[in-house]
């Protein structure tokens, strides 16, 4: 608050010195929050203008004070007593009496138990994140052995699987996408023709659209797309899953009735997707050819007929082989990522949110690393 | 069930021999040493902070001491292998503060849980099983709700029927009556000592009830943040009387402790 605004005074000091060299000060009116600053303002004031000897403080005109007010009243006394100025107050109400005293011991100043937060510089950044990098590619690392081992143990003891949440989970992952891959498969079989009989129709060579079409989605957007929405819907899901149960520890107690929480919970997700996400992905070839298909039978003048028939004749049994393959080594990541991220889940809800949003990323980005890796070595076995 | 060990009561159930716990840099505990006996209710007190939960974790195995040893039925769970730590669990039950029930079971199939795991019972016979524990905390016929249609003080009896599936040497419990209202939480401490003296398990209990402790401990100790670890050892009510330690002191008669000048 600033005296110059010419504000009315709320409250007001007066300054009398008494012969013996005691300063009194008596407060009329309200010392509150909102004269805070003001308050401190006039403090400074007065100690510039007379170097007090004594100071007392009568209050008995103090018609209203709070715990700001307190509060300034209190930071005078110590400012009084730091350069060893006698110092009381006087006069105090009841009710003014009762807030000093409340407050009294709550000034007790404290220094900040940890250092004020200082953003990182640049320098201070990169390292942290490398670090943070590294050590996660570490506990990633830990849980894909983990994991593995896991998966052979549950290969070689078939019963030790729980079967009920591994179709519990290939029906939530497959079943459950299917209308989504189909939709969004079918969309881009149709776009992918269209944009392509833009420039194909130069050439007179519109037959060419269902093997273009067929070769993109069988070779590479089939096993990708689905490998996108099965991140989002399920890499997310399995994220989420285990990281609420590890909030309510419910993977401490499975830990303390001696199951493994890998084998009881990642185990069955990573089986379901593997087994589902091939599954999906055929289904988003089709439905991709199929849009496709209507395209080329609506606006291209194709019959069905001649479009199908080039498609299979475009596509051969090594490309199916190798989409559904990759499909596999998709699945894997996916699940795996996202339970990985789930067991990384320390505290409450904000830990669950971020943890199912790199489970996605992670995913994502993986699978994509993976698919241009594939792209090399299946273009020098071919 | 065994209601007393073959050697007598004279052999520690378990044993905390020189634990330290740490968190990074944080040093937690302190070279922390006690031993529970077979068939008391032992209970670890302690304000806020003061690491109780950390060594309850310590105890069932699930953080390793910076250095010390944990030992528990003669087996050093910090040691031990894989298979003979999966057995010493099904000797031991665990209630988690809220339960912890798995979300996706039923109550019936979280209690049938260990059942399943490591015996070879009928379904009909775990279906009598699971009853029975489900009645021992009267949670009778709730066998097919789902955990999340439960209150808080239900969730933690079905948590502790789940813990005593097996029959377990001892039980632990991390603050069972935390959260509960007085009469949810007094008929919890009934539980906990009804089930010690019918089936002599040997009981640990974190907590910071004093009523419960008063009612149920047959011993205790107590935690110090300040001090990282026990401040004092005994029976409740014996220590309440003999204490000098101001710390103690202000535990046992819920005094407000260290902030500021008392009031006169």
């Amino acid at each position: 608050m600033n005296s110059k605004t010419g504000v009315p005074a709320i409250y007001k000091f007066e300054v009398s010195v008494s012969g013996g060299g005691e300063t009194t000060l008596a407060v009329f009116g309200r010392v509150s929050l909102k004269t805070l600053g003001r308050f401190r303002e006039d403090v400074d004031l007065l100690f510039q203008r007379s170097a007090p000897q004594e100071l007392r403080v009568d209050l008995a005109g103090l018609q209203y004070l709070d715990s700001a007010g307190a509060l300034s009243l209190l930071t005078l006394r110590r400012r009084a007593e730091s350069q060893s100025i006698p110092f009381r107050f006087v006069n105090a109400g009841e009710e003014a009496g009762r807030i000093l005293a409340l407050l009294d011991r709550a000034t007790l100043h404290t220094p900040p138990l940890a250092p004020p937060q200082r953003p990182a510089n640049l320098l201070e950044q990169a390292g942290e994140s490398s670090r943070a990098l590294a050590g996660d590619f570490l506990r990633v690392m830990e849980f894909v052995g983990e994991l593995i081992r896991g998966l052979v143990f549950s290969l070689i003891h078939l019963r030790s699987v729980r079967w009920e949440d591994v179709i519990f989970y290939m029906k939530r992952a497959g079943m459950d996408g299917l209308p989504i891959v189909s939709l969004i498969s079918f969309l881009i079989g149709l776009v992918i023709a269209f944009m392509s009989s833009l420039q194909l129709k130069q050439f007179g060579a519109y037959l060419y659209v269902a093997s273009l079409v067929s070769i993109a989605i069988v070779r590479e957007l089939g096993p990708l797309m689905t490998g996108i929405i099965v991140a989002g819907r399920s890499g997310s899901a399995f994220g989420a899953e285990i990281g609420t149960m590890m909030v309510n520890e419910e993977v401490d107690a499975l830990r303390t009735m001696g199951f493994d929480p890998i084998r009881f919970l990642a185990v069955p997700k990573v089986l379901a997707a593997m087994i589902v996400v091939p599954l999906l992905t055929l289904y988003a070839d089709v439905f991709g050819i199929l849009g496709g298909l209507l395209i080329g039978v609506m606006f291209l003048d194709l019959t069905v007929y001649s479009y199908v028939d080039w498609t299979l004749w475009s596509i051969t049994l090594f490309d199916i082989v190798s989409s559904l393959l990759k499909s596999v080594v998709f699945a894997a990541l996916i699940s795996g990522i996202g339970c990985q991220r789930g067991f990384e889940v320390r505290g409450g809800a904000a830990a669950v949110g971020s943890a199912t949003t790199s489970a996605v990323v992670a995913a994502i980005f993986l699978i994509i690393v993976v698919d241009s890796i594939f792209a090399v070595i299946l273009h020098y076995v071919r | 069930m065994s209601l007393l060990s073959p050697s007598g009561f004279e052999t520690p159930i378990i044993s905390a021999e020189r634990i330290t716990a740490r968190f990074g840099e944080a040093t937690i505990l302190a070279d922390v040493s006690f031993q529970v006996h077979p068939g008391e209710i032992f209970a670890i007190l302690g304000g806020s902070g003061c690491g109780k939960t950390v060594l309850l974790k310590h105890l069932i195995g699930l953080y390793r001491p910076y250095t010390g040893a944990v030992r528990v039925l003669g087996m050093d769970i910090g040691e031990a292998e894989e298979g003979e730590l999966i057995e010493l669990r099904q000797r031991m039950g665990v209630l988690f503060q809220s339960g912890a029930l798995l979300g996706s079971l039923t109550l019936f199939e979280n209690v049938a849980l260990p059942l399943r795991a490591y015996t070879d019972l009928s379904p009909a016979a775990v279906e009598e099983i699971v009853g029975m524990k489900l009645a021992l905390v009267n949670l009778n016929g709730y066998q097919n709700h789902l955990p999340e249609e439960l209150s808080g003080g239900m969730k933690k009896r079905a948590g502790l029927a789940r813990a005593m599936a097996l029959d377990p040497e001892i039980l632990f419990f991390d603050e069972p009556t935390g959260g509960l209202d007085p009469v949810t939480a007094a008929e919890m401490d009934n539980l906990i000592k009804s089930i010690n003296t019918g089936m002599g398990t040997t009981m640990v209990i974190v907590t910071h009830d004093l009523s419960s402790i008063f009612k149920v401990a047959s011993r205790v100790i107590m935690l110090d943040k300040e001090a990282r670890g026990i401040i004092a050892e005994g029976e409740p009510g014996l220590l309440r009387e003999t204490t000098r330690d101001p710390r103690v002191i202000h535990f046992f008669n819920r005094q407000a402790g260290g902030l500021g000048e008392e009031e006169k």
